[in-house]
């Protein structure tokens, strides 16, 4: 065994990043408080040579490395990059909410880059262990960066909640992994997906597994009726955090459901795909109709999520090569438009003022009728109305499961993101024909107004042109 | 029945009841000593498998170090018992009902009739001689096989250490604090001062 064989050198961006999340951890230390943008400044400088890295080591080869447990491919590569640079643009919008709440520590760049490994980690496993591990590095990550703000009663009770749950939700997952280790014997996706294929009856061992590892990844996912962390959570937590969960981890936790399900488990799709069936349906039907009660605008877009995750899970229920790549179409423009929505929600927030009621929205128009414009195209997009991204990744879901002949799945669908259009019109209505009950000026950082800009624009550009990121999307599954 | 299976079966049977004890003892002090009382159990069951180590690592490093530390706080820690069991008669019977359906089912799922020696394609593991080492199997792969899973499980501990400070270190502002650097520093002429008065007659 040399080190040649490991083939570390593929795994050169997630090493990277490891090294520049240490030496920002050394960093910090040393620093004083004045000089914190320093800390900021080396994440953001390191996100953006990991995703130089990654654009220039991308091939569409499918290489395998460290004994079997790493594997890099251009599945891995499109979501790598989109994580990385989402994590980029959650950054960018951090430094002045964190500065205003007098929270700006390096803690929360050290944290948010070792999550982004562990995602880094979920994407490219090739191995039931790296996938475990990378998921609870993200986990870790993510309770400690919920009870950051340690001032917050509200913060702490929901980093409880999450831990506890996520607690559970991992053991789930490993009970089930322990199942089909017992039945294959071995956890490396490729050779289980072996084993499962030379089983030549229903091995109802294996799909006792199946049933774990799925409960797991529905409730990393936020599938129903494993959603009760997601409402709490989101509004717990500080915004910029709850914008860093609603993100990122939505696509490593796609890339999870696709390495777990259909490379390791792909011999079992007429198990799953029930399962993922119910799971939708009821993820449609609660978030839909539950958000319209909601009067907190993270917790609308907390519900918001759980029925986008069912939309997800219809493109891989579809279990073919076009339900995949319309469902990582879905899940990569649901981050940026749920990255945008809780943008807008940090613009309007100030010191000692959250913004997070609906009515903290009205008037928006007359107050800044840009950004008022950027949140029309986030909402028309998460509705899924014409000229945005929203409606073809819809369209793409619901075009995959008619192809496998289940109608009235993609009825029940519609049905229930009709009802889901009331409440993200509700809040077009409070910005445009409601009156502002307060004037003060909306929140200035040019990075973050440019940032946001580009993010609005980047859903209604997506949308005229939706061809591109569509057939990246497809490439990939080819 | 040979003895490996006596043995077995006797240290399973150690384990489920003081698994059961960890979670119905009154006494905190009382669970924290049956679950110590599991991790034995569990660490002869791990010999019988022939992996020594982990045998040993479970008893030196979760019984010696782990729940010697858990025993400290829960000693000092006045832990409400009869408020923590408020609602516990109350769900108990419910309680019952879906353990004994889960243990049911997952028994007819895992019992014996898809797990265990005598179901086709399940052999008894390879016994190994007596100078077999375990500890040296167990770091080979661990640094070579998945030296990538152990970086990474590294990793994790880093993000704890650090999740862990961030979340307890705190500057308090009324905390005092001695800095013993001046106070070897100090003078005669820092603490005492000389003052000059007249001398009062003596009435």
């Amino acid at each position: 065994m040399t080190l040649e064989m490991l083939n570390y050198a593929i795994a050169w961006p997630e090493i990277f990043l490891l090294i520049m999340a240490s030496l920002v951890l050394v960093v910090d230390v040393f620093l004083p408080d004045e000089k914190r943008n320093v800390t900021y400044v080396i994440s953001q400088l390191s996100l953006i040579v990991t995703m130089a890295m990654i654009v220039m080591m991308s091939s569409n080869e499918r290489i395998i490395a460290f004994n079997g447990v790493f594997v890099n491919d251009a599945f891995a590569n499109v979501l790598k990059l989109f994580v990385v640079g989402i994590v980029a643009m959650v950054f960018v919008y951090s430094r002045r909410y964190l500065i205003e709440r007098n929270i700006f520590k390096g803690e929360f760049y050290v944290l948010g880059l070792f999550g982004l490994l562990g995602m880094m980690v979920m994407i490219s496993a090739h191995h039931f262990l790296s996938l475990y591990l990378g998921l609870e590095l993200l986990s870790l990550s993510l309770y400690a960066m919920v009870a950051f703000h340690r001032d917050n009663a509200n913060a702490s009770e929901a980093a409880m909640k999450y831990f506890v749950l996520g607690a559970i939700a991992s053991g789930m997952l490993l009970y089930g992994m322990s199942m089909v280790y017992g039945m294959t014997g071995t956890l490396n996706i490729e050779e289980v997906a072996k084993a499962i294929s030379q089983q030549q009856e229903m091995n109802i061992v294996l799909v006792f597994g199946l049933v774990f590892m799925l409960i797991g990844v529905a409730f990393k996912l936020g599938a129903v009726p494993f959603h009760m962390w997601i409402p709490d959570v989101y509004q717990g937590a500080p915004t910029i955090v709850t914008s860093y969960i609603a993100t990122a981890p939505k696509i490593a936790g796609f890339a999870m459901v696709m390495r777990l399900l259909v490379e390791g488990m792909g011999g079992l799709h007429a198990d799953w795909q029930l399962m993922l069936v119910i799971l939708s349906v009821l993820s449609m039907a609660i978030g839909n109709v539950v958000a319209i009660a909601q009067t907190n605008l993270k917790r609308m877009l907390a519900y918001s999520t759980i029925s986008h995750v069912g939309f997800i899970m219809l493109g891989i229920l579809s279990a073919n090569n076009a339900g995949y790549s319309a469902a990582m179409f879905y899940t990569l423009t649901y981050a940026l438009m749920s990255l945008g929505a809780f943008g807008i929600i940090m613009l309007l927030a100030r010191a000692g003022f959250e913004a997070d009621n609906l009515s903290d929205l009205k008037g928006l128009n007359q107050r800044s009728p840009w950004f008022a414009f950027m949140m029309l195209i986030l909402m028309f997009s998460m509705a899924g109305v014409p000229p945005t991204v929203g409606f073809w990744a819809k369209l793409a879901v619901l075009k995959a499961v008619i192809d496998i002949n289940m109608l009235w799945l993609a009825l029940v669908a519609v049905f229930f993101s009709i009802i889901g259009v009331f409440y993200y019109l509700r809040i077009i209505k409070l910005m445009y024909f409601d009156d502002a009950e307060e004037n003060a000026p909306l929140h200035n950082g040019r990075d973050m107004q440019v940032a946001l800009s580009a993010n609005g624009l980047a859903i209604l550009a997506l949308g005229i042109y939706p061809s591109s990121l569509m057939a990246l999307c497809i490439a990939v599954f080819s | 029945m040979s003895f490996t299976e006596i043995v077995f079966y006797a240290f399973s049977a150690i384990m489920v009841v003081a698994a059961l004890g960890v979670i119905s003892a009154r006494n905190p002090v009382h669970s924290a000593l049956s679950l110590v009382l599991t991790f034995f159990a569990t660490a002869a069951i791990w010999m019988l498998l022939e992996a020594e180590f982990l045998a040993i690592t479970l008893v030196l490093v979760y019984v010696g170090a782990v729940m010697v530390l858990f025993l400290f706080v829960v000693m000092m820690l006045d832990i409400n018992i009869t408020q923590m069991r408020a609602g516990f008669m109350r769900f108990l019977p419910f309680g019952i009902l879906v353990a004994l359906i889960l243990a049911v089912q997952m028994i007819l799922v895992v019992g014996p009739a898809n797990f265990g020696l005598d179901v086709a394609g399940f052999a008894s593991p390879v016994e190994h001689a007596a100078d077999y080492s375990n500890t040296k199997e167990l770091g080979r792969v661990l640094y070579t096989d998945y030296v990538f899973p152990f970086e990474i499980a590294a990793v994790i501990l880093l993000v704890a250490i650090v999740a862990a400070i961030s979340l307890t270190m705190r500057r308090r502002p009324q905390t005092k604090y001695q800095t013993p650097g001046k106070q070897v520093m100090v003078k005669k002429e820092d603490r005492l001062r000389i003052i000059k008065m007249q001398t009062e007659e003596k009435q």
